[in-house]
């Protein structure tokens, strides 16, 4: 079998795990589609670092897009417009913040978008009367369709949504990285002045990428504000920001599945971690990702590619 | 025969050394002007300033009458004036088919988000590409991996690609095995001469100028020191003398 029919098969099984996972553990729903959301936003982190760029930063999107959500929920509550429209919200900051950033490479690039989105941090927390500082907004029920949903009906709505937009920009960035726009990001990290001397504006290609990560975490940032429905200026912290590169390589820099299964894993550890080993939560992470960097560079993803290789060979 | 490129006084200077003093030179369309020299000569120098890599302290550069300089390299390319690089400029974790088909698109000016890259028709151009530079045996090696001639083809291979009217090659030959050079001087010709293209390429190995060049610039310390037909510039005493009795043995160190 091919290895994208294979991916696509693996990706697709695992989606049906998740259902039914969430299905039979209802306490696990919530965790699930935090899970979802932050895959989501860690496939841009995975097109930024095809082009060999780490953001320390991209919280940031994930917060205005949520923040988007809470402002705009109290007079405007429908999910099926809060959604594009904070989405939209991400992507066009993404994009003058891009046009800014795109200059620049590798620990530069890192620490502007690290210091683009403390700065914006420090806004939601001083700016008291907008945001109400550290003690965040909490969030009306939104609407479906004009439908009040609670409880579990709710749950599975938001759910379902966010395993729609996983599986969607999954098949959107594995396209994307196929094509010339995708490789071309390749490109930028290896050779970049071959791109220009091929009449390829190398920067616009590296804005391209940045623009469509922050449209993701934009729509990751949304389904964590209906899901927690209370946003607070934590969400744009840089350990957030930390966060999704952690998982990115958790899972396998180089994979859309990765991504995925990385958030997967990281999120019920946390989960587990923190009812049964509140301090050690940290030195797990930390040791954890030691050992992937150590012993596993290709992440949970490139894990199971050896193990099926051992296998046949 | 009509002048495609045209230099005009050109000056460059880093520190002391003057990498240009005044290069004067009519590259005629459709001809192959083969630049030699000793290393350090500003030979590379002027390849970087006719695409807009560098840019000169003084003189002009027009191409089909428009003015070059300032511009930059990707618009430079765009008006139909390709590069290779004395040293290969390749994507290190693309394999050489899918550098090819990088070049290809590059031309097509497709940059689509959704289109793959391996399309059926960029790969049957990639593939007809580099089988006509024997090099359909790498096309699936990664070019990190290949040997120094192998690399030099591909990127050769890439500035072909780009379909250019005028095409400039920095030691197109250096690196490329003995055995196999003529061979693939004769293939590269070839190309170009069917597709009418214009080559400046610089050379340090006398029998391939003497084989395809039409006219030789001799490079020495940023000037022009002879130009004329091989037969001519080849046989001077003094070109003899400085150029082609020190030629090293194909060692490159420039900056590509
Ligand atoms: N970007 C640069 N910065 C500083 N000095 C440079 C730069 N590029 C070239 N030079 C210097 O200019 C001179 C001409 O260099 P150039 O690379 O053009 O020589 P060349 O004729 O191509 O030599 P070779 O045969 O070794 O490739 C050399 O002394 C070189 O060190
Ligand atoms: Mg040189």
């Amino acid at each position: 079998m091919s290895r994208s029919r294979l991916e696509i098969l693996a990706g697709l099984a695992g989606a049906l795990l998740l259902v039914l996972i969430a299905w039979g553990v209802p306490w696990l729903r919530f965790v699930l589609t935090i899970a979802l959301a932050k895959g989501i936003t860690v496939l841009g982190i995975l097109l930024l670092l095809r082009a060999g760029q780490v953001s320390f930063g991209h919280a940031m999107y994930v917060a205005i897009a949520a923040y988007t959500v809470a402002f705009v929920a109290p007079r405007m509550p429908e999910v099926l417009l809060l959604l594009p429209l904070a989405a939209l919200a991400s992507t066009a900051v993404g994009l003058v913040v891009g046009l800014f950033v795109m200059r620049y490479r590798e620990i530069f690039f890192g620490m502007l978008n690290l210091a683009l989105s403390m700065v914006f941090y420090s806004l939601l927390e001083k700016l008291y009367t907008i945001t109400h500082g550290t003690d965040g907004i909490r969030l009306p029920v939104p609407t479906f369709l004009g439908q009040t949903l609670t409880g579990p009906t709710y749950e599975w709505a938001v759910f379902g949504i966010a395993l729609v937009l996983a599986i969607g920009f999954a098949l959107l960035v594995r396209v994307y990285l196929a094509a010339p726009l995708g490789q071309a990001l390749a490109g930028i990290k290896t050779r970049e002045a071959r791109l220009e001397f091929m009449g390829v504006p190398a920067r616009y290609v590296l804005l391209s990428a940045y623009a469509l990560s922050a449209l993701m975490a934009g729509c990751g940032g949304t389904i964590i504000a209906l899901t927690s429905r209370h946003v607070t200026p934590a969400l744009a912290y840089w350990t957030a920001s930390g966060e999704l590169v952690f998982i990115a390589i958790l899972g396998g820099a180089g994979s859309v599945l990765g991504a995925f299964l990385g958030a997967v894993v990281y999120e019920l550890t946390r989960v587990y971690a923190a009812a049964n080993l509140a301090d050690a939560w940290q030195l797990i992470l930390g040791t954890v990702l030691l050992l992937v960097i150590l012993f596993a560079p290709g992440g949970l993803v490139g894990m199971a590619q050896g193990l099926r290789r051992r296998k046949s060979a | 025969m009509s002048v495609l490129l045209s230099a005009q006084d050109l000056r460059l200077a880093f520190g002391g050394v003057k990498a240009a003093d005044g290069i004067n030179l009519d590259v005629m369309e459709r001809e192959f002007l083969a630049i030699i020299g000793p290393n350090g000569a500003g030979k590379t120098t002027f390849i970087n300033m006719s695409t807009g890599h560098l840019r000169p302290q003084g003189g002009s550069i027009t191409y089909q009458g428009r003015q070059v300089l300032g511009m930059k390299p990707r618009d430079i390319v765009r008006m139909g004036i390709a590069r290779s690089f004395q040293l290969p400029q390749l994507f290190t974790e693309h394999t050489v088919l899918e550098n090819a088909a990088m070049a290809v698109a590059a031309r097509e000016g497709t940059f689509s988000p959704f289109r793959p890259l391996l399309r059926p028709a960029f790969r049957a151009e990639a593939e007809a590409l580099l089988e006509r530079f024997g090099l359909t045996a790498a096309a699936h090696q990664r070019a990190d991996a290949l040997n120094e001639g192998t690399r030099k083809l591909t990127d050769i291979a890439m500035a072909v690609a780009m379909k250019p009217r005028l095409l400039l090659m920095d030691e197109p030959t250096s690196g490329v095995a003995a055995a196999d050079k003529m061979a693939v001087v004769e293939t590269l010709a070839r190309v170009l001469r069917e597709a009418g293209v214009t080559a400046v390429f610089v050379e340090h190995d006398m029998d391939v100028v003497a084989r395809i060049a039409d006219r030789v610039a001799v490079w020495g310390q940023g000037r022009i020191a002879a130009l004329g037909p091989p037969e001519q510039v080849l046989s001077d005493p003094m070109v003899q003398r400085d150029v082609i009795g020190i030629q090293p043995g194909g060692g490159a160190h420039a900056a590509a």
